[in-house]
């Protein structure tokens, strides 16, 4: 991964890139859509999976592990066969269009596709699998008794979770965050084939410069700064939880 | 805690997640059984010559063939070296270990992007671009992490005093590496072996920039089946590879219930 610094320095000496970055009217566009993107994604992954890893840790052990088995087999499936089944189920005349048709609700094909709801579609169904995984972990390692200690005092179920479950579970919350953050920041399969072309993520744009217009420059510039925010969140995440409880909560 | 209604609620509402997260993925079964020429659900009637199609093209036999032997080599590769790379850490273990553990990682949590630019902007000055060896090495170096985590879980487990007695007794270090070690680490270095192949048999991201012609992969002809977007024999493609990851998967999961069993009996 050394190599990148090089590529960075390498195609063209000097900050004129990053000039390029505020003076260009494309560049500040694409990266204000990558992040909000992102953020959205993020929003909704993590919030879904909160709900999703709180049902699986209070739940029978039984059903505890089927429900690790879904979310494991849709964690394994391969990006390119989701992907593309969202294009069969979101197209002008894909399934969802077409059974919203049949029951009478629209009389003309939504346009889930080629915008960014198609891609955020996709992308949440993507994350949530990441964004359960270190939140068990960390639900996992909670003490039980904590809460019906705080239940015993006198605090309310509501009083209970968030001043002594939400508090408690926050490095779980942070690393999935992150986590999420940094995988949807440099997404590239979902967003070029759901966005269409009209949604233009960093992670696009900057095959686009290296395969079709070969400008190395702007292309190690984009790179440059993803690499550089990524790790900044990575440091950060780091303080919260192990990156290897992380990825090993997913494997085993 | 009594199951109160809001409970009940949530974990209604977990199934409806889990479904939303399975589900859509199974659209493509139905899809490859349509007996029109383009993509559409079947109605009535169903016919498997999308299937027939997928098996009897030469392009797509040669993709799957390649796939095969890229990620083959990739697991093998990517399991010898995570596994000695995890035995290592282990023994050292030290602060600088750690250190080293978490930048090896990296490659996990890099986006994909930036590592295919990186492999891209290597591979042409080497002359390895578009070949079979340049894609299993790319693959191996993004692999091999997911090895090293599974070997390291299994290492966890393991008690070093065995390897001392090991040594006690007059083994040489490499029969104790051979003869105690790997066998306990086995069901780590399988588990990893299999995630390595699965890695390598999606990978599109940097398999995309560092081949061309020569090397076409079975992810890259869907990639391109996809973005043309007519041809049902992408869908039978995706049935034939949920198929392979649901296989794999309740692969791992015996080999990772005969790892807990001695816990239970």
């Amino acid at each position: 991964m050394n190599i990148l610094w090089l590529s960075v320095s390498d195609p063209e000496p000097g900050l004129g890139n990053y000039a390029n970055l505020f003076e260009s009217e494309a560049l500040p566009r694409i990266i204000w859509t990558t992040v909000r993107i992102c953020i959205i994604t993020t929003l909704l992954s993590v919030s879904l999976g909160y709900c999703l890893a709180y049902a699986m840790v209070h739940a029978y052990r039984k059903e505890q592990n089927m429900m690790l088995t879904f979310l494991l087999v849709s964690f394994w499936i391969s990006i390119l066969v989701r992907t593309f089944s969202w294009l069969m189920l979101l197209g002008r005349k894909g399934l969802v269009n077409e059974w919203l048709d049949a029951i009478g609700i629209i009389s003309e094909p939504i346009a889930f596709m080629r915008n960014e709801l198609g891609v955020l579609i996709g992308m949440v169904h993507y994350m949530v699998p990441y964004a359960v995984l270190p939140l068990l972990v960390n639900m996992q390692t909670l003490d039980q008794r904590v809460m019906s200690a705080s239940r015993n005092l006198g605090a309310t179920g509501a009083q209970t979770f968030f001043r002594i479950y939400l508090p408690m579970t926050k490095p779980g919350i942070v690393a999935s965050v992150l986590l999420v953050f940094i995988l949807s920041l440099g997404f590239y399969v979902t967003p070029a084939v759901l966005g269409g072309g009209k949604v233009l993520m960093v992670a696009e744009y900057i095959s686009v410069q290296l395969l079709i217009t070969l400008k190395w420059g702007i292309a190690a510039m984009l790179a440059a700064l993803m690499l550089f925010g990524v790790l900044v969140m990575l440091w950060v995440m780091n303080r919260f939880m192990k990156l290897s409880t992380v990825f090993g909560g997913a494997t085993s | 805690m009594k199951p109160s209604f809001l409970s009940l609620f949530n974990r209604a509402g977990a199934w409806v997640l889990l479904m939303f997260l399975v589900l859509p993925a199974l659209i493509a079964i139905p899809v490859s059984l349509t007996p029109k020429r383009f993509l559409s659900m079947p109605k009535g009637e169903f016919s498997l010559r999308h299937f027939e199609k997928l098996f009897t093209s030469e392009n797509w036999l040669s993709s799957f063939g390649q796939s095969a032997v890229i990620a083959s080599s990739t697991s093998f590769l990517a399991t010898a070296l995570g596994t000695l790379c995890a035995i290592g850490l282990w023994r050292i273990s030290s602060k600088y270990s750690e250190v080293v553990r978490a930048f090896l990682l990296l490659p996990l949590i890099i986006p994909q992007i930036i590592s295919a630019m990186a492999f891209y902007r290597l591979w042409i000055p080497m002359g390895l671009l578009d070949s079979y060896s340049g894609l299993i090495i790319a693959h191996t170096i993004l692999a091999a992490p997911m090895v090293l985590i599974t070997v390291s879980a299994s290492l966890a487990n393991f008690d070093p005093k065995l390897e001392q007695a090991s040594r006690n007794l007059g083994a040489s270090n490499w029969t104790t590496m051979r003869r105690v070690i790997l066998p306990s680490v086995r069901p780590g270095v399988m588990a990893g072996a299999l995630f390595a192949f699965i890695l390598s048999w999606d990978e599109i991201v940097v398999t995309l920039f560092i081949s061309k012609f020569k090397v076409y992969t079975l992810p890259r002809r869907m990639w391109n089946g996809i973005r043309e977007n007519t041809d049902p024999t992408v869908a039978a493609a995706a049935v034939v590879l949920i198929a392979i990851t649901i296989i794999a998967f309740v692969v791992s999961a015996l080999i990772s219930r005969r790892r807990t069993q001695p816990d239970h009996t």
